[in-house]
């Protein structure tokens, strides 16, 4: 068996419609952040597989992916730090109750 | 560039600006003001002086000390500029009333930044008279229309709020009419595939734009520089603005701001499109003439100095574009004595009622009474104004209102005299607000017993009230001249849609 | 003529006003006195030589001795403002015989009042009235601006002056301006007239549309043909064509000039207070007595008199016009007449008077017409505004000097003053006989005249002007009567009796009860005519006796003293007569004396229609209609704001949902198309 796109591709879809799923559906900011990490890796995947099948010679999926990993990682730092703050002022990090900003 | 002397109409008020950042003292901030509005003064009148010699040397060209330079090239938008005799009357117009209005506001609190958004504002209505790029003359009456929220919301008395906030985005509607007819405009400024461009005189030239789109455009530029010239129906925010705006911005408003309506109005929509002028006039001529009567008639019952005022100046800017409809020679000459006429006496209107407020602290006419035994000074200007305002001959109401007359009556046409002796009625009308303003509020005996230890007029006061009764006088005394300033721009070879009426 | 004189004649006054008006605070009382009357007196004794210049020297410019026939003479003309290039307004000074003649009135009325006031304007301490060098800043304003009504070259510059002249009356009837009724009355005259100026803007407009010019010369010249003088051939055929066939609409049954004429007729009533715009002169009695004297009754009233002869020539062309003229004039006379009789006040009873004799100058003007004695009516109307000048100041200054003395205006508090007041009493006895028409004094050349024209025209108008001068007749005598007569004076306890005035009062109802006795034997048909021409072949002192009609002048004569006896047996003695003749007919007592509830009618139609029907519907559609508007625009922009604000929770899940459901629909309608 000849492993096609397909069957990489597949699996980063399941992942990334978890992920989905996750965001819209979990109230806690922690849970919400994992999702957001499952999304993007789901693309990550997919940046990887097509430069891998689509255009072999070239770097630049690669590269790409390896950027996104990094903001990823910044990004969940800034996140979490966030959250953190988010704890201390209102005890709870229920993505519902986070809407003091609005006013 | 600084070669040109109407650059210096935008230099010398930002110079100002920065004049005033720099102030500590409010000491500090009137010597600028008074210093800045000197030399504006100055240079209107030497440019006016300068253009008379111009003129009389035989120079034929229909705008003057023209210059042009690139500011967006993509885009062809020059920062041109150019005057004529209406334009310099316009500046004239402006610099007197920022001289007078200086003065007048003395005395005010936070004085660094009221001064600095005047001056803002002033560098906009300067920028607006001397521009004949379309981008740059837009950009400039923006430019005087936004500092008009933040004083009138921040020095204001009243329902300052409510009232800058309608005033801005009403004017702001008429923006939005106006942008669009503009870039209509320059988008048929030049035959099929040739240069595009904002500046007047060329597209005037070109003559380029279809009945068609005329049509569609000359309508929308009218309504939208009419909303600032206080068209019926769009008048609306003109009473409750003027109600609630400090004296000097009262005086700045009514005196030079509602004129960039009205000269907008022949400077832009019926200049850049002689034919839908003709064709359309007739519609706007009723709205204008409702505009006459109507604003006449509602200052009859108004209670507040202010309110009455500010009615009266519907009536009487309804009149500069009732003329200017009439698209004759001498009604529109008279349409801009009308303009310099109504922007000097309504700024000495509204500098004395805010004199007089700042005395009594009412404006209510039923409150006050016998005011020309307590300060006679004020009670003299007052009167003056008023006789000025329903047309006393020897000041500048009665000429301006008399030319308009005379030439809207010149029209061959059955349905235009008949306008014009309607407009004619509201000399009548005039006259009954303005006495029963004046008998109420001079006259009779003294209605309120605080008012026995008011005092008279300042120096300030005195000298902001002498310079606009004397340039009252001085246009109501020799017409001629003023005639002869404006009558070139409307010769029927320059103004197309006088030609084809 | 060196045009000089003439400007200055129009400077001074014009000086004197920005003198006294600017520096008059800071100057003495006396000094300012003293200076406004010096002013008017070089004024004056300036325009004596120019009106002597024109009518005597013989020069050609002034007489075409050939036909005897005085010319117009435009002394200079300078342009004001110049609306195209042939409606030019000029400002000049145009000598003809009725300018000349008005300079003479007005001068010399105006020096009197300014002189009067000297000691009018004081209490009998001596105390100045405040606001003394203002009252001669607008003394001297008024007589600028009536100089300059009366020598305009064109119609605008009338209309400039006709403006200023209304001002100036306006701030001299509120001089006393803490007075309500002072300011109220002020305010009437001025709007009233304003509305009245209306109508002769108008009719302006009209006129010079169609003719193409503001100028007399053009308008109205007069020349002779065939031995004939008429309109001159110029003039009167290109007017007539141009309103004949330039497509002049006929409008309401009238032509378009005849509605022009009608129109600055209009501003005519306004200004001479004619019914119905006459409810203005009554109140103006609230100003200073002497600016009744030289406003109210001598000189600006008469200015509208003076347009409808300015413009003769051109009344002349449309009988329909002049129709109108003598109807208005004619019913005025009357009406004013009666309610004259019923008035307490005896400023109003003068005001009345005067409204009545202004009325016959105009019916006067209506009745004239070249076919009859060379247009006699036009003669005789400017010889009665000369005439009645004189003695209507007279009156009025001697009402002055009484109400100076007494400290008010009701007859009531006056009675049997003959004894008192001697040089008031003959100098007022004077001006009765002169107005009642008694041969010499100076009415009654003048009223005679004007009888004699109104019978060339018709009959009917004759009986009924002639009922009116024994009107007149009578309530001057009723008025002479109850001040002069009636009953003995009571002097208040504590009061000293009243006497005569100072010098400065005095004199100036002295010199004018001599000219009032004279100005009859002014050989009138030879220096004013409509066209120029002289009347008589030669002139002396008793020229206008010979040139009498006695049938007329017997029956005015007699209808005259059947009102003065009528007078002297109902109010020469305090008796019950006029009590029971107001019992006879009470209703037209009360319709009298009420002035026949015109004021009232006018409050109705200012307060309740226009006030109450046009402009507080105005207003309140303005604020509720126009302001409502933008104020619901606004409100619905709020409210559609606050529907859909509940979009943006906050809830970034929501916004997910909102992201996710957009991409997927984007996604299918992409999909969608590419299919």
């Amino acid at each position: 068996m000849e492993l096609t796109m397909i069957y990489y591709l597949i699996p980063s879809l399941i992942m990334f419609c978890c992920g989905v799923y996750g965001f819209i559906t979990r109230r806690n900011m922690i849970a919400i952040l994992i999702s957001l990490e499952l999304m993007l890796n789901a693309v990550d995947i997919n940046f990887v597989v097509f430069n891998r099948f689509l255009f072999p010679g070239e770097m630049e999926g690669m590269f790409f992916t390896l950027f996104a990993i990094g903001l990823a990682a910044a990004e969940t730092a800034l996140a979490i730090a966030i959250i953190i703050n988010v704890f201390r002022v209102s005890e709870n990090i229920d993505v519902r109750d986070v809407n003091k900003m609005k006013h | 560039m600084f070669s040109n002397i109407l650059i210096y109409f935008v230099i010398i008020p930002l110079l100002m600006l920065g004049g005033f950042a720099l102030c500590r003292t409010d000491k500090a901030v009137r010597t600028v003001a008074v210093v800045g509005s000197m030399a504006l003064l100055a240079l209107s009148v030497w440019l006016l002086v300068d253009y008379i010699a111009l003129r009389q040397g035989g120079e034929t060209a229909e705008m003057l000390y023209t210059g042009s330079w690139v500011w967006f090239a993509p885009l062809n938008i020059h920062l041109a500029v150019g005057v004529d005799g209406v334009s310099i009357a316009m500046l004239l117009l402006s610099s007197i009333i920022i001289f007078a209005g200086s003065f007048a506001s003395w005395k005010i609190d936070n004085m660094r930044h009221f001064f600095m958004w005047l001056l803002l504002l002033s560098t906009g209505v300067f920028g607006f008279f001397i521009s004949i790029d379309m981008f740059t003359m837009f950009m400039f009456y923006e430019v005087a229309l936004i500092p008009m929220y933040l004083l009138i919301g921040q020095w204001g008395t009243g329902r300052k709020e409510y009232s800058a906030m309608k005033l801005t985005l009403m004017l702001m509607g008429g923006s939005a009419f106006l942008m669009l007819s503009l870039i209509g405009i320059y988008f048929h400024s030049a035959p099929e595939g040739g240069q595009l461009t904002w500046n007047l005189l060329e597209i005037a030239q070109n003559d380029s734009i279809s009945r068609g789109w005329q049509y569609f455009l000359f309508p929308m530029c009218f309504v939208g520089f009419g909303v600032l010239g206080a068209m019926f129906p769009f008048h609306t925010w003109s009473p409750d603005g003027h109600a609630c705006a400090p004296t000097a911005v009262s005086m700045l408003h009514a005196g030079v701001l509602m004129k960039l309506g009205g000269y907008g109005c022949f400077r832009v929509a019926m200049y850049l499109m002689p034919t839908a002028a003709n064709d359309l006039a007739w519609i706007f001529l009723i709205l204008t003439g409702i505009s006459v009567v109507y604003g006449a008639f509602s200052a009859c019952v108004q209670t507040d100095l202010k309110y009455i005022n500010a009615y009266s100046s519907v009536s009487h800017c309804g009149m500069v574009l009732f003329a200017i409809l009439m698209l004759n020679t001498t009604a529109l000459t008279g349409a801009i004595m009308q303009m310099l006429s109504h922007g000097l006496m309504t700024a000495l209107f509204f500098a004395l009622i805010g004199m007089i407020y700042g005395r009594t602290h009412t404006r209510d006419i039923r409150l006050m009474g016998g005011l020309m035994k307590i300060m006679p000074f004020l009670g003299v200007g007052y009167v003056i104004a008023g006789m000025a305002s329903l047309g006393l001959p020897g000041l500048s109401g009665f000429v301006a209102e008399m030319t308009i007359f005379v030439g809207s009556f010149q029209h061959p046409d059955m349905f235009h005299r008949v306008f014009t002796i309607v407009a004619c009625s509201s000399i009548v009308i005039t006259a009954v607000y303005i006495l029963r303003v004046v008998g109420k509020l001079l006259f009779g005996p003294v209605q309120d017993e605080h008012h026995l230890s008011l005092t008279d007029a300042t120096w300030w006061e005195r000298l902001s009230t002498v310079t606009l009764i004397v340039s009252v006088a001085a246009i109501g005394c020799f017409p001629n001249f003023f005639e002869w300033l404006i009558r070139f721009t409307f010769s029927p070879e320059i103004f197309r849609a006088i030609g084809l009426n | 003529m060196q045009p000089v004189i003439p400007i200055i004649i129009l400077a001074l006054p014009l000086t004197m006003f920005l003198v006294l008006g600017l520096l008059g605070h800071k100057m003495s009382h006396r000094l300012a006195g003293i200076l406004g009357t010096a002013g008017m007196g070089t004024t004056m004794v300036l325009a004596y030589i120019v009106s002597f210049t024109y009518f005597f020297s013989g020069n050609p410019s002034f007489v075409d001795a050939e036909t005897h026939t005085r010319l117009q003479a435009v002394i200079f003309n300078h342009d004001w403002l110049a609306f195209t290039p042939s409606l030019v307004i000029r400002l000049g000074f145009l000598l003809d015989p009725i300018s000349a003649l008005l300079l003479v009135v007005i001068t010399t009325i105006s020096f009197m009042v300014h002189l009067y006031s000297n000691g009018y304007m004081r209490d009998h301490h001596g105390v100045w009235e405040t606001g003394f060098q203002r009252f001669y800043a607008f003394l001297s304003l008024f007589s600028f601006s009536m100089l300059g009504l009366v020598v305009a070259t064109n119609i605008f510059q009338m209309y400039i002056f006709w403006e200023l002249v209304g001002a100036s009356s306006y701030l001299l009837i509120g001089f006393y301006y803490t007075k309500p009724s002072a300011v109220s009355a002020s305010k009437k005259a001025f709007i009233v007239t304003r509305f009245a100026d209306l109508g002769f803007l108008i009719g302006i407009l009209i006129l010079s549309f169609y003719t193409g010019t503001f100028n007399f010369t053009d308008l109205t010249s007069v020349e002779v043909t065939d031995g004939v003088y008429q309109i001159s051939e110029g003039t009167a055929s290109s007017i007539k064509n141009i309103f004949a066939t330039s497509a002049a609409p006929v409008f309401m049954g009238g032509s378009v000039l005849t509605w022009a004429l009608v129109l600055i007729f209009m501003g005519g009533m306004g200004k001479s207070a004619m019914m119905p715009l006459h409810i203005w002169l009554p109140d103006a009695m609230e100003g200073p007595t002497p600016v009744s004297a030289l406003i109210h009754a001598a000189t600006m009233v008469v200015a509208g008199v003076y347009l409808v002869a300015r413009l003769f020539p051109l009344y002349l062309m449309e009988e329909m016009s002049l129709q109108i003229i003598v109807v208005v004039g004619a019913l005025t006379a009357f009406y004013a007449a009666m309610v004259a009789c019923t008035q307490i006040d005896i400023k109003r009873v003068l005001a009345f008077s005067t409204i009545s004799q202004i009325a016959f100058m105009m019916v006067s003007l209506g009745v004239a017409r070249p076919e009859f004695h060379h247009g006699l009516g036009y003669m005789a109307s400017m010889f009665h505004l000369f005439t009645h000048a004189m003695f209507k100041a007279l009156l009025f200054l001697c009402a002055g000097a009484l109400i100076h003395a007494i400290g008010s205006n009701d007859y009531t508090a006056m009675h049997g003053l003959r004894k008192h007041m001697p040089i008031t009493h003959i100098t007022f006895l004077i001006g009765c006989l002169a107005i009642a028409g008694i041969i010499p004094f100076a009415g009654f050349f003048s009223k005679d005249e004007i009888l004699t024209a109104t019978m060339g025209h018709s009959t009917f108008w004759y009986i009924w002007m002639s009922a009116v001068a024994g009107l007149t007749a009578f309530y001057m005598f009723r008025l002479y009567y109850l001040i002069f007569w009636w009953k003995e004076h009571k002097v208040p306890a504590g009061h000293h009796a009243p006497h005569d005035q100072p010098w400065t009062m005095t004199l100036p109802l002295v010199i004018l009860a001599v000219v009032s006795c004279l100005a009859g034997f002014v050989p009138m048909g030879n220096l004013v005519t409509w066209n120029g021409h002289e009347m008589f072949e030669s002139v002396n002192f008793f020229t206008n006796f010979a040139a009498l009609d006695w049938g007329v002048a017997g029956i005015s004569l007699a209808v005259a003293i059947i009102a003065i006896v009528i007078a002297t047996v109902m109010y020469k003695k305090e008796n019950p007569l006029p009590e029971k003749m107001k019992n006879l007919l009470p209703n037209l007592w009360r319709w009298c004396h009420h002035r026949f509830y015109w004021d009232e009618l006018y409050m109705f139609i200012t307060h309740k229609i226009i006030f109450g029907c046009i402009s507080k519907p105005i207003a309140w559609f303005d604020h509720y209609i126009v302001d409502g508007t933008m104020n619901g625009l606004a409100l619905l922009t709020q409210k559609v704001s606050y529907a859909i604000r509940g979009l943006q929770s906050g809830n970034i899940q929501m916004y997910v949902w909102y992201y996710l459901i957009g991409a997927l629909l984007l996604g299918a309608i992409t999909a969608i198309c590419l299919i």
